[in-house]
């Protein structure tokens, strides 16, 4: 018996080593390498990191900004994206899926493309304005350079988030609770406030929380926004700090990432506290409540929210269009100068450019490809496994998405900056840095579509063929992977379209060569040549919205919620 | 084909024991019963016997192998051992034969040989012709023969049936219930199943084993759970058993002793060796009660008659005991109605034998 013991243990001990490891290399190496700089830089325990951290102003003039913008646009997200929430859920307003689609989609398309795009919109050059013949006279400065446009597009950009956990919570809520309420004698606005709102805290802090951390780590708004005004928040800073000073900087900006890390968790941590002071727990489950009748109000309501999309999705993507069709800054859009020379320059002729199309879709596709084959063992030991430690594994890959970018990136290059011990492989300013720090960051977004669909896989499936003969490999392969394929794969187009236009990590960690598209695309802005960013990010929210197409294709097979898209 | 040893086997989780101290021996070729109320450990039992769960003491034997004890376990897919689940278990992305097949393929038959075992796997299930279509446009019932036919292809020394019949409506149940007795018979495979349903278990089983709160409560034949319960739990749980204070009398005699019940004297069928003593409980079936029609027997109130079609069912107070509620069916006609007076008498009990001993 022993020896048969031995033989069957020894597979499920061979997918715990490889997946412990693989977790330890992606997730705790990096945090364990950001902290060992601040509390001992270069071996021996010391404060000088933090002190020269500490006593510059432009710290706390950044601190300063990332709270005001992190708050206000949590703000705005939480308002809208919970008004938007309880519109869509609870009342009979028409047309929900293509709402739901419609007001989801800015978080499918990158920050700094939603900055740009909003940027055209607004700016003197705006080839939208000139159509009216509405646009401020040249050098006038674009509104949206400011504290406020900086909050109001990442309201824009985080609205949806919020949006979504809020409906989620609201289709949660038991019908009678609404209709205890009703039958006492509450109309339905006293019931909004009094049972529905209440009962969604928890999915409505949660929301905040998230929108916070988005908001706190977000990079391309504020560099597109803020930048120019010379208003830096802390991510900003830490770019402008590497992009002038190099690695002789990094001891400083490591600070300032763990800085931004803690105003983070600071966020998630009032979350939780503020969730605990009442029980908000809902113990029965039931059919969703009657939808509220709108009754004449009807074609108002629904007018207004296709006005919001109007806003908040349809102009800014069709400012950027005109302006990816325009020759020139400033020079207006009619029939004679409509040119497709943007896009040709882009694709056929800018090098760098062709590099990052190149460099983006081989990165974005090797991490989507390994997030997959990595999150259908983890979900497996996550989800299924017995261990208890196990379900720390799930906090260790969590964190590299829960942090801001920025710390990721950071943690990378000082992981790596040296040659890797004993291979003297060198990461450093070349591609493979950008791939380890994806990796790291987006296993989680594979990971967590993967385990929710063991968790809606009946585990006798898998006991059926165990008992059947199949050893762990055996069953993973044949039984295992084509069950959860569909959600695994799904979590994989969503690294895919979410690391395609990526700018945050790679705008630290590119080097010449190694550009991406967010990186060429910000450069391109930066220099001005605005309307080749624009025909840039148009590709790339066409690409994304055919992958998205595309997934829909999937959504039979797939658990509810995997793709945020969907109703 | 294999006999089947439980040997004292316990299993905690945490500080709840699941098995508790639970010896049981299948033999080769028996059809056992595992019979209980929901969180009885049953599933538990199940699982330990399939290597799903690890024995916390004691000791599983499958044919002369070892296959659990504190030391270790073997691995399911090392038992040989087939389960009928009771969701079926089908994989959705393998049609029929694939489903049926997959043992075979794992242990890496030559393909022509698992073509044709699946072909006669089909056949013994009366699935002919239908091994290319996917699980999803199956009936409830072929599913079910899907499930057994999987089990069955890779000649298991064990069947387990985990409530293979509480997801299937009722007519179905009854033709599922003879087509295992049908299997059962062909095969001569050992069958452990598991259920919750008294009838489903006494229709199919040579032996059932009743579990209470982890441990076995009896071991025994149909017969012999339902006419001499080891305990008040098997009384009351097999059919309903009416449990009745009752003092012995006299000593066991050709199998009977006479007690005092409710205040009347009656001859009850006992365990040989019994001795006069007090606080024992007798058991008695519907059956066993009828309304007096001369002296003899016992008072008491008619609480509640309902009308069931050709007969009613009476539930009755004794004077002497009100708290106690005796049940028993009166055919037609009817003539006790609630709220009467009634005098009743029992023609016929067990004596539960006095604890501490447990089967």
């Amino acid at each position: 018996m022993p020896s048969r013991i031995r033989e069957s243990r020894g597979q499920e001990m061979v997918l715990t080593a490889a997946v412990a490891v693989v977790i330890v290399l992606l997730s705790l190496l990096p945090m364990l390498r950001l902290v060992k700089e601040i509390v001992a830089p270069g071996g021996s325990l010391s404060t000088v990191a933090v002190e020269a951290g500490l006593r510059s102003p432009a710290t706390w003039i950044a601190t300063w900004h990332t709270l005001v913008v992190g708050i206000g646009g949590t703000l705005l997200a939480v308002l809208s994206g919970t008004l938007v929430a309880v519109l869509v859920s609870l009342t009979d307003i028409r047309g929900r899926s293509a709402l739901v689609l419609c007001y989801v989609m800015p978080l499918m398309i990158a920050p700094q493309v939603t900055a740009l795009a909003w940027l055209q919109l607004f700016g003197p050059a705006s080839p939208f304005l000139k159509l009216f013949g509405a646009a401020p006279p040249l050098g006038t400065k674009n509104p949206l350079y400011s504290t406020s446009g900086i909050i109001l597009l990442l309201g824009v950009q985080y609205g949806p988030l919020v949006f979504l956990l809020v409906r989620a919570g609201l289709r949660k809520l038991p019908r009678e609770l609404v209709e205890a309420a009703r039958a006492g004698g509450a109309n339905w606005f006293t019931v909004l406030v009094t049972i529905v709102l209440p009962l969604m805290t928890p999915s409505i802090m949660a929301a905040a929380a998230l929108a916070f951390v988005s908001c706190v780590g977000n990079f391309g708004i504020p560099a597109f926004l803020g930048i120019p005004a010379n208003y830096l928040v802390l991510p900003t800073l830490i770019y402008q700090k590497l992009a002038g000073g190099g690695p002789s900087v990094l001891g400083e900006t490591a600070f300032l990432s763990v800085l931004i890390g803690i105003i983070a968790m600071a966020g998630i941590l009032a979350q939780e506290m503020m969730s605990r002071r009442r029980d908000y727990r809902i113990s029965s489950t039931s059919l969703p409540a009657q939808p509220y009748e709108l009754g004449r109000w009807r074609p108002v309501v629904q007018a207004g929210m296709w006005l919001l999309i109007l806003l908040v999705l349809v102009l800014p993507l069709f400012g950027l269009v005109l302006t990816s069709l325009v020759p020139g800054y400033g020079i207006a859009l009619t029939a004679k100068t409509a040119t497709l020379d943007n896009y040709r320059f882009v694709l056929f002729e800018h090098d760098a450019a062709n590099r990052a199309f190149f460099n983006s879709f081989w990165l974005s596709i090797a991490a989507a490809f390994f997030a997959v084959v990595v999150a259908v063992p983890v979900g497996y030991l996550i989800a299924w496994g017995k261990q208890r430690w196990v379900r720390l594994l799930n906090l260790s890959v969590e964190l590299p998405y829960a942090l801001p970018g920025v710390v990721l990136a950071i943690a990378s290059l000082l992981l790596f900056l040296r040659p890797i011990p004993l291979t003297g492989i060198q990461l450093y300013n070349t591609v493979w840095i950008i791939l380890y720090a994806y990796l790291a960051r987006f296993l989680v977004l594979a990971l967590r579509p993967t385990i929710s669909g063991y968790h809606q896989i009946d585990r006798a499936l898998e006991e059926a063929a165990q008992v059947a003969g199949a050893g762990l490999f055996t069953r993973l392969r044949t039984i295992v992977f084509p069950l959860v394929a569909p959600a695994a794969v799904a979590g994989g187009l969503l690294i895919f379209m979410t690391a395609l236009s990526e700018l945050t990590v790679s705008a630290l960690l590119w080097s010449s060569g190694s550009e991406t598209i967010g990186v060429v695309m910000f450069s391109f802005e930066q220099g001005g040549d605005s309307n080749y960013a624009a025909a840039m990010s148009v590709i790339t929210v066409t690409v994304t919205f055919v992958l998205m197409l595309v997934t829909n294709l999937l959504a039979p097979h797939l658990p509810s919620g995997v793709l945020p898209w969907r109703d | 084909m294999a006999r089947l040893t439980l040997d004292r086997v316990t299993k905690s989780f945490a500080d709840f024991d699941a098995v508790k101290d639970v010896s049981i021996d299948v033999a080769d070729g028996e059809f056992l019963a595992v019979l209980g109320p929901s969180g009885c450990g049953k599933t538990t039992l199940l699982r330990l016997v399939a290597g799903f769960e690890k024995v916390t003491s004691g000791e599983i034997r499958i044919g002369s192998d070892v296959v659990s004890n504190s030391g270790g376990s073997v691995a399911p897919e090392k038992r040989r051992v087939g389960i009928v689940f009771q969701n079926y278990a089908l994989w959705p992305h393998m049609t029929v034969a694939e489903n049926i097949g997959y043992s075979l393929k794992v242990a890496k038959l030559d393909k022509a040989v698992v073509r044709q075992k699946v072909e006669d796997a089909l056949a013994l299930v009366n699935l002919q012709g239908l091994g290319e279509r996917r699980p999803a446009n199956l009936s409830g019932g072929q599913r079910q023969r899907v499930a057994l036919a999987r089990c069955l292809v890779a000649a298991p020394s064990l069947v387990l049936f985990d409530e293979p019949l509480a997801n299937l409506d009722v007519h179905l149940r009854a033709s599922m219930e003879n087509e295992f007795a049908a299997f059962h018979k062909r095969t001569g495979t050992t069958i452990v199943y598991i259920t919750h349903d008294q009838a489903e278990a006494m229709a199919l089983a040579d032996r059932i084993a009743v579990m209470d709160h982890g441990r076995l409560a009896q071991l025994a034949t149909p017969r012999e759970l339902y006419h001499e319960p080891a305990n008040e739990m098997v009384a009351s749980f097999i059919s309903q058993g009416i449990l009745l204070p009752a003092d012995v009398l006299t000593g066991e005699e050709g199998g009977h002793c006479k007690v005092r019940v409710l205040g009347t004297e009656i001859v009850v069928r006992c365990r040989p060796g019994e001795h006069p003593r007090a606080g024992a409980k007798i058991c008695c079936r519907s059956g066993d009660l009828e309304v007096s029609a001369d002296a003899t027997g016992f008072d008491g109130l008619v609480k509640r008659a309902i009308y069931q079609g050709g007969a009613a069912r009476i539930e009755f107070a004794p004077a002497a005991g009100p708290d106690l509620t005796l049940h028993f069916e009166q055919s037609d006609p009817v003539t006790l109605e609630s709220g009467t007076e009634a005098r009743l008498r029992i023609k016929s009990g067990w004596l539960i034998p006095a604890a501490v001993v447990a089967s």
